[in-house]
């Protein structure tokens, strides 16, 4: 440690000096015989136990042991032998199907606020039932742009800096943060109340199964919230080998940054099956097609893990001790902070510094003619029997290339690349389907994008995390690119499949 | 309350430092306290509420996987304040474990606080018995009271001391209750007006003899070393990285190192 240098001066000790230590030392080592060796750290260890009982029984009593009962019972169904999962898997459910019902009117409210045209005309008539003042009437993209405009700026400048940077910016901005606002605090609220442990409890003996370590399902939790903070959270796995595992198989859940994506796909595509009927129904299927693409990215976790200590990391779960901590009533104030300033602004500002430039770059992109055809076309043509082939499109593999610093603006960047082929400048909500489905999405681009979206290679921030925490360039690149090839596999397997049965051209 | 205090002295000087603090306390060498527990007994809490920092806190084992340092002054002078990681005991070789115990081994702070879950005492006393056996700077800090209350478990905090021979603090750190105390407790460890005399469990009857003897070898040989006994169970295990440490001079002078230097 650094601080074993400071603050002694180390003289090299005389030659009879270290003699007469290293006599000391063979002594000692010699007394480990005589006292029984291996018995000796035992005796120890218990003589710690003893006197700690001891003292225990004299400082502590015990009033109205009842209290404990309740947490008990608690704990009896959350981490039943067979309720313990489904109720978990209950639980998530009821967190995602908030986050999606929450997400869409402040999201709806953001898109007017910065970029709709006619401001948030549109969202005062839809939600409020009233049309709205003449001061709402303008979006921040407009006024934007009567502001260059009057400056007298040249096309290029407005066109660079509002329809890309701006616009970049304010897609991630009212696509992530209402999401993010509404799921970092429970999460946080999970965390905090103590029930995270009590799901690596539950799913511990599946990671035993699959030759990795319980505590995975920690680190897994984490990266919910962040892969690169999962990530991180693995070095509570003492084992290198079990904690290699953690750390490449910890992209396999859908982190924050990829919930907004799997949010607008679910809701639109799977929602929009039976948008007729009823909203409600509506956000219990897209809630379940997110539940499943979690179950699917647990899946595929306990299976990569299964498949690694079989292959390249071989070796034997470790056991270890996992504390279950009291149920806590966590503290609101300190729940609000850690999940609004510490993750959710933290995790916007991140996408924000990625989105500007991206932004800019995509502008460019679609606006550089080469022989009468916008590089993004160029591009994206090249990239379309490939993405055809994986049930995507050129557009959607572009952006995932423009996304990799930070996934957050997968599908600004989607819907800004689409845009500027329609020469449309920008939508609305419920316009976002007619948008996709004008070019050419179905329920198989749906399905397959959400599935890429779970299985690709993981964020600049990601990539960096895992080269620092395993300081190994291989294994950097390891953790890459399986993932990438397993989403290829994975979304062509079911790319052609369906299409098979379906009987459509491949 | 104490990290609310504090961290108003922040705001108003904008050096982290009380208004009044003297010029002593400017530019003397911060003192150093370590912060070690069990892991989910509320440690970081009352790391944040001593430095007005906000490492993040959790209700998980583990949660802590990176030393986090802070500082907080007090009657104007400076502390350093250093977060180890959760560990119940300090006797593997888990990478928290090594960290903790080089820390307070070999980072030489001028009080090691340990912080106990006051409704598993039984169980947390065995890490406070092992940071005893290495330093007598000790503070336990009997946190989450209030949790113990609610179900029931009285802690007598006097009799605790007394059994221990070292300070005893009861805190409740999510509400800041009793850490004003704690601190005070600590500027007295550091200050040497408390002095703790540490009562470690005797060791294994029957090696209390062999050991007695190894101790008193020790001592003749590091005069200035204060952990002889800990410094024993380690050398009967063959602990490698503390039999560097003494050859190198890194955990004490070698008595007859100067005595050679002295007849060269």
């Amino acid at each position: 440690m650094s601080e074993s240098a400071v603050g002694r001066d180390q003289i090299p000790a005389s030659p009879e000096a270290t003699k007469a230590a290293e006599d000391l030392f063979r002594h000692a080592r010699g007394l480990s015989d005589v006292i029984g060796g291996e018995r000796f750290r035992d005796e120890l260890v218990a003589s710690l136990f003893q006197r700690a009982e001891e003292v225990t029984s004299m400082a502590v009593q015990h009033r109205k042991p009842k209290a404990w009962q309740r947490v008990g019972n608690l704990d009896r169904i959350l981490t039943h032998p067979v309720l313990g999962i489904p109720l978990m898997a209950l639980l998530f459910a009821v967190v995602f199907w908030l986050t999606i019902v929450g997400a869409n009117v402040p999201s709806a409210f953001l898109a007017g606020l910065l970029m709709a045209e006619g401001g948030l005309s549109g969202w005062c008539l839809e939600y409020l039932g009233v049309p709205a003042p003449a001061m709402l009437g303008t979006s921040l993209y407009e006024a934007l742009h009567m502001l260059f405009a009057f400056l007298h700026a040249p096309g290029w400048l407005s066109g660079f800096l509002i329809d890309g940077v701006y616009l970049g910016l304010a897609w991630v901005v009212s696509v992530m943060l209402p999401p993010m606002a509404i799921f970092f605090p429970m999460f946080t609220f999970l965390e905090d109340s103590g029930y995270l442990p009590r799901v690596a409890f539950n799913l511990d003996w599946l990671f035993k199964r699959a030759g990795a370590h319980g505590k995975q399902a920690l680190s897994m939790m984490m990266g919910f919230g962040c892969n690169a903070a999962g990530i991180i959270a693995c070095r509570v796995i003492d084992s290198p080998r079990e904690r290699l595992i953690a750390i490449l198989t910890n992209v396999f859940v859908p982190c924050n940054g990829r919930f907004p994506t799997l949010i607008a796909i679910a809701t639109i595509f799977f929602g929009g099956l039976v948008a007729q009927t009823s909203g409600f129904a509506a956000s219990l299927i897209a809630t379940g097609a997110i539940v499943g693409i979690v179950v699917v990215g647990v899946v595929i976790t306990l299976l990569v893990s299964w498949a690694l200590s079989r292959t390249l990391l071989r070796g034997e779960p470790s056991a270890f001790i996992l504390e279950l901590p009291p149920y806590r009533r966590p503290n609101v104030l300190r729940i609000l902070y850690t999940s609004l300033i510490d993750r959710t602004l933290f995790v916007l500002m991140r996408a924000m510094v990625v989105a500007a430039p991206a932004g800019g770059i995509i502008w460019l992109m679609a606006n550089i003619d080469l022989g009468g055809v916008s590089l993004a076309t160029h591009v994206s043509g090249f990239l379309d029997p490939f993405g055809h082939f994986l049930g995507l499109d050129g557009i959607i593999l572009l952006a995932f290339i423009i996304a990799i610093p930070a996934n957050e603006i997968v599908m600004p960047t989607v819907i800004m690349l689409y845009l500027s082929q329609t020469r449309m400048l920008e939508l609305e909500g419920a316009e976002l389907g007619g948008l996709l489905a004008d070019n050419g999405w179905t329920m198989l681009t749906a399905i397959c994008l959400m599935l890429f979206s779970l299985l690709h290679n993981p964020c600049g921030t990601t990539i960096w995390t895992t080269w620092r925490e395993t300081g190994s360039a291989r294994w950097t690149l390891f953790g890459a690119l399986m993932p990438l090839a397993l989403g290829i596999v994975a979304c062509a397997a079911v790319a052609t499949a369906v299409r098979v049965l379906s009987g459509l051209p491949i | 309350m104490i990290g609310k205090l504090f961290r108003k002295n922040c705001e108003t000087c904008g050096s982290g430092l009380p208004a009044g603090a003297s010029s002593r306390a400017l530019f003397s060498k911060p003192h150093l306290i370590a912060l070690a527990g069990n892991p989910n007994t509320g440690k970081s809490t009352v790391f944040n509420a001593l430095t007005g920092l906000r490492q993040h806190t959790g209700n998980w084992a583990g949660k802590t996987v990176a030393r986090a340092e802070g500082r907080f002054t007090h009657t104007g002078e400076n502390y350093r304040l250093v977060d180890l990681p959760g560990t119940y005991s300090l006797l593997s070789a888990s990478t928290d474990e090594e960290i903790a115990r080089d820390f307070i081994l070999f980072g030489e702070p001028d009080c090691t606080v340990v912080v106990v879950d006051a409704t598993a005492l039984e169980r947390n006393l065995n890490l406070v018995f092992q940071v005893m056996e290495i330093t007598s700077k000790i503070v336990v800090c009997v946190n989450l009271l209030d949790e113990a209350r609610r179900k029931g478990i009285d802690v007598d905090l006097d009799r605790l001391s007394g059994e221990l021979g070292v300070p005893v603090v009861g805190t409740i750190a999510g509400s800041g209750k009793g850490l004003d105390r704690l601190v005070e407790t600590i500027a007295a460890v550091v200050h040497g007006q408390l002095t703790p005399s540490p009562r470690p469990p005797a060791p294994p009857e029957a090696a209390s003899g062999p050991v007695e003897d190894l101790v008193q070898r020790i001592r003749a040989l590091y005069p200035d070393l204060q952990n002889a006994r800990w410094i024993a169970y380690r050398l009967i295990e063959g602990d490698y990285r503390i039999r560097q440490a003494l050859l190198s001079g890194e955990l004490a002078s070698l008595h007859a190192a100067e005595s050679g230097e002295a007849a060269s």
